[in-house]
């Protein structure tokens, strides 16, 4: 006893503060987004805020439940944990439901349950213990497939359940592995191809590459002319130049259609209002029509009468742009970002490698969500469906990031204890 | 090596501010920058609803009711809403085919699958009580009030004017018309327009994604309520007016009826004419172009204002009038007429047989073409002025101050000028001092260049009967329920003749109809005072016209009568006004023979009997 009330002195206060804010701010926002004068009272549990409300004691407990466990249990039986949850990812195939076109649901009782969720904790667990062992270093060839294999597993499987957005959300987790020694060329090229892909369509095809000619000729000019760097380039640019000239291929023949739609839709070629660009242009509306102070809380009339689809879950971040305006919203945006830096900051300070590189993975997975997320409402990005952290309705998600942090306050709690 | 990639923080840090500041950027822009999204917002929820109001009613001088509005329906349709509707049924029930269907359904979606549009227009409230207790099976359709103007009577159809919607042009031009609005297009509705619109009302409700009403915005508070029309008191008889419209039946031409002492239109009858009732609703653009079609008629032609007609002898009380202003004439010159008044190069103007020679009072009476001949020429020479030219410039200043020559300003659009020709037009067509009295003498026996409308004509008569002013004519003698005239209509307009010299003339109109040309004029116990007129045309049989107006002693109608291509004004215009006066003054005609004969008498062309009775039944079809 005395050991857990101890424990509460050492966690990291302003952590649990930033994410009681944003589950909070959610569950209103929730409120606002499904509101309906009929069924007024927030803790109606018909309804969808109502349900959140269950959500979010359910999530304390877990929050309260992983603070009490031994930290050591986590790193410990961290390969154990990522098999359990990988193993129900490849039986949710088999045996689940399919809600909103992706086959990753459990249903257990009423709820659904999304194992894919809970996934991201497992493998940030399981990579953070592969990168911790002593003699791995990911610089070398067999330790860098094996780190990627950890991470590519769930995402196949998570892909093959048709949930394209969570499985894309576990490439975020390259940030740890570019902490643990991972040449920066790969983070960065993850970044550029998808933004080469983008100004593919939007560019004519030749402009572009000789835009890639110019600049590779402006890197030929500036390196030393090795034979070696000569090489690397040319490969470089032509492997650039044949990606510019596959996207419309990949685009046209591998994405699905609805995908393809939100890809047109974001470059502008598609400007079906009542479509496929309906909800990122509800949404835009919705945001922008908040201006500076918001129209007040359950004053938002795109909100109020239902003209963006998905508001409570993907696109909750309507609500908060047209009911709290400029104001609340970029208060969000910065009460993120302090979040995640917080976390890289916290994450530096462990002693082990363990709770340092599961730091790296819970801050590049909730980043992800956010950018993905705001990116998605603001029309930046195409239509992906990924919540926003701990401030999206549903269950699953919110126990999950609440376990995929708290998991890391645990750790960081055990700092001290260390001492 | 842990030191440097522990670094590599920074570069993480780094990224994840760099989105984060995007992201600021990004919601600046759209929250505070752009102005779109908020009207998008607006014009997302907000339904802008008018409330129209009703459009003013159209009195007759006794208060009975001309123009008055009645419910109609416009069908309206939601795309979004309609659920696999039963074709088949809807289609029968508006009476159009499965194609037109799907087109108009296929124009609404276009338009808006969330918003209303019209399916069809101004459904009769005959037809909507059929359709309303059907309609529950259409989901998606509804019906929305407007109305529609109806007319008592069905005359005066080019007086009282129709309304339509409100075209593109004028929605661009005048601000306050929006799509859908009526608006007036002839006639009082046009004139009166901005009194009978009444204000249109707003109301903002809003609607959510499903297009469910979701109540009124901000409770009422940004809304506005209409305002009735006002109602207009026209100073048209519907008795005599209807009574015109049977006694030129079959004929071409119109009939001007005035009260003098306040210059209030009593009748305006212009023939052919077609009943208001069909340019109303949805049937109105078929008929309108049934009746632009029909040249034979010209129905949409008003020949009251439109048409300019020479005036014939009914000049002559001009040239009386003037002759004496300008001091060439007395009550007791005598002029003798020889069969005719030779005017050079061997012709002459014919005048018939009758005794001579004749006086002023006794030229009018038996309308000697000589005795005017000679009027006009004395005015043209007279040695006042320093050249004919000079006389001309004054005899036409004179003439202007009886209303001709230009509009007269009546409350009723597209009124003609009429013409009184200048000086400078004969300069031109003669060359400058090259023409004479005799040059230009045929006008006066109101031929040659002059051209006066049947409401001048009619004009005319009233001045006479005031003895020298009149009041501009008007139709509407008060808006509303107080006398508010327009004071365009109220001042006295004086003609440049003294009062002194209208007695002659007027004892010459009464011997007109006691003893002179228009004997048939007579009524028992009423003194008329009247005027034939002969107009030649160029196109073919005289125009038949008489102008008149009784009781003498206290004028209280003044009437003008066209036949065209009737003959001369003694055989149809001058019964017909007599007629008219007759069922003015005593509200019922005893001479029920005269009365037969006229209605009876056919004289358009080439047609029998009963055709414009035929034509009237297609449109209505």
């Amino acid at each position: 006893m005395r050991e857990n009330r101890g424990i509460f002195y050492r966690i990291d206060w302003v952590l649990v503060g930033i994410y009681l804010a944003l589950v909070i701010a959610g569950w209103l926002n929730i409120y606002a987004a499904v509101y309906d004068e009929s069924h007024h009272h927030i803790f109606d549990l018909s309804q969808k805020y109502g349900k959140q409300m269950i959500f979010i004691l359910a999530a304390f407990l877990l929050a309260l439940g992983t603070l009490i466990i031994d930290p050591k249990f986590f790193s410990q039986f961290s390969y154990f944990i990522y098999g359990f949850f990988l193993f129900f990812l490849i039986l949710v195939i088999f045996s689940g439901r399919e809600i909103s076109g992706s086959k990753g649901w459990f249903a257990i009782g009423g709820f659904g349950i999304q194992p894919a969720e809970f996934a991201k904790m497992a493998t940030c667990l399981a990579l953070a213990k592969y990168l911790s062992a002593l003699d791995v270093d990911i610089r070398k060839f067999s330790n860098l497939v094996i780190a990627s294999l950890i991470i590519l597993a769930p995402t196949l499987i998570v892909f093959l359940q048709h949930d394209t957005g969570s499985a894309i959300v576990f490439f975020a987790l390259v940030l740890v592995l570019y902490r643990a020694g991972l040449s920066g060329y790969v983070p960065l090229t993850i970044i550029i191809l998808p933004a080469l892909a983008i100004l593919s369509l939007l560019v004519p095809k030749l402009l572009l590459t000789g835009c890639l000619l110019v600049m590779a000729l402006i890197a030929l000019f500036f390196i030393k002319r090795r034979l070696k760097n000569i090489l690397i380039i040319i490969l470089v640019f032509l492997a650039s130049t044949g990606f510019v000239f596959s996207v419309d291929y990949g685009v046209n023949h591998i994405l699905e259609k609805h995908q393809r739609d939100r890809i047109y839709v974001l470059v502008g070629q598609e400007i079906d209002l009542k479509g496929a660009g309906y909800n990122v242009n509800q949404s835009l509306i919705a945001i922008g029509s908040g201006r500076f102070f918001g129209k007040g809380f359950l004053q938002g009339t795109q909100t109020k009468y239902n003209f963006v689809p998905e508001q409570s879950t993907d696109f909750i971040f309507c609500t908060i742009g047209e009911e709290q305006g400029f104001l609340g919203s970029s208060l969000l945006v910065i009460l993120y970002v302090f979040l995640f830096i917080r976390i890289i900051l916290s994450a530096e300070k462990q002693r082990s490698r363990f709770a340092r590189f599961y730091g790296y993975g819970v801050a590049s997975v909730l980043f992800f969500h956010f950018a993905i997320n705001i990116g998605m409402t603001l029309g930046l990005l195409p239509v992906i469906g990924i919540p926003l952290p701990f401030v999206s309705y549903g269950g699953s998600s919110l126990w999950a990031f609440t376990l995929l942090l708290f998991i890391f306050i645990r750790q960081d709690s055990y700092r001290h204890e260390l001492i | 090596m842990e030191r440097v990639l522990a670094n590599r923080k920074y570069i993480i840090i780094g990224f994840f501010a760099l989105i984060g500041f995007f992201f600021l950027v990004r919601l600046f822009y759209v929250q505070i920058l752009v102005d779109k999204y908020i009207l998008s917002a607006n014009n997302n929820v907000l339904r802008y609803m008018t409330q129209y109001p009703a459009r003013g009613l159209i009195f007759d001088r006794f208060g009975k009711l001309l123009v008055y509005n009645e419910a109609a329906y416009d069908l309206m349709v939601i795309p979004r809403q309609v659920k696999k509707p039963d074709t088949a049924a809807l289609c029968e029930l508006i009476g159009i085919d499965k194609q037109e269907f799907i087109r108009r359904l296929e124009k609404a979606r276009n338009y808006s699958p969330y918003r209303p549009s019209i399916f069809e227009a101004q459904i009769t409230r005959e037809n909507y009580g059929y359709l309303e207790e059907k309609l529950f099976r259409f989901p998606g359709f509804f019906v929305q009030l407007r109305t529609l103007r109806k007319y008592t009577y069905s005359v005066a159809a080019h007086t009282l004017g129709y309304i339509g919607e409100a075209g593109p042009d004028l929605i661009a031009k005048n601000s306050y018309y929006k799509s859908g609005d009526y608006i007036g297009i002839s006639g009082i509705e046009k004139s009166y327009e901005e009194v009978l619109r009444g204000k249109k009302g707003m109301k903002i409700r809003v609607f959510d994604v499903l297009n469910r009403d979701k109540g009124s915005f901000r409770e009422g508070k940004y809304d506005t309520t209409s305002v009735a029309g006002i109602d207009l008191f026209s100073s048209m008889d519907a008795d005599l007016q209807l009574y015109g419209e049977q006694l030129m039946t079959n004929k071409k031409g119109s009939i001007v009826a005035i009260e003098p002492s306040t210059g209030e239109i009593l009748c305006i009858v212009s023939s052919p004419s077609y009943d208001p009732n069909l340019l109303v609703g949805n049937i109105r653009k078929k008929n309108y172009t049934l009746l632009l079609q029909d040249t034979v008629f010209n129905p949409l032609f008003n020949r009251a204002l439109m048409a300019s007609y020479p005036p014939g002898s009914t000049f002559k009380l001009v040239d009386a009038l003037i002759g004496q202003q300008e001091g060439v004439l007395t009550p007791e010159t005598r002029y003798s007429c020889p069969g005719g008044f030779p005017i050079g190069n061997g012709k002459v103007v014919a005048c018939h047989a009758h005794p001579s020679p004749l006086d002023l009072a006794g030229g009018i009476q038996i309308s000697c073409n000589t005795y005017f001949c000679r009027v006009f020429k004395s005015i043209m020479d007279n040695k006042s002025y320093v050249n004919t030219r000079a006389a001309f410039e004054h005899w036409r200043k004179l003439a202007l101050s009886f209303g001709f020559g230009k509009k007269l300003g009546i409350d009723i659009p597209n009124e003609l000028n009429g013409n009184i020709p200048t000086a400078a037009y004969y300069d031109k067509y003669h060359g400058k001092n090259r023409w004479r009295a005799m040059t230009i003498i045929s006008l006066g026996i109101g031929q040659g260049e002059i051209g006066i409308t049947p409401v001048q004509l009619a004009n005319l008569a009233c001045l006479i009967a005031n003895k020298g002013w009149f009041y501009t004519p008007h139709i509407i003698r008060a808006i509303g329920r107080k006398d508010s005239l327009n004071q365009a209509f109220m001042t006295k307009k004086i003609v440049s003749v003294d009062a002194s010299y209208f007695d002659v003339v007027i004892e010459g109109m009464a011997n007109v109809v006691t003893a002179g040309t228009a004997r048939g004029a007579q009524i028992d116990s009423i003194t008329v005072c009247g005027k034939t007129g002969t107009a030649q045309n160029p196109h073919g049989k005289n125009h038949s016209i008489f102008i008149a107006f009784a009781p003498r002693e206290n004028p209280r109608i003044a009437i003008s009568v066209v036949c065209e291509n009737a003959g001369f004004g003694a055989t149809w215009a001058a019964p017909i006004a007599s007629l008219m006066i007759e069922k003015y003054l005593k509200r019922k005609v005893t001479r029920k023979d005269l009365e037969e004969r006229m209605i009876n008498g056919n004289l358009i062309n080439g047609k029998v009997p009963g055709n414009e009775r035929e034509q009237r039944d297609i449109l209505q079809d």
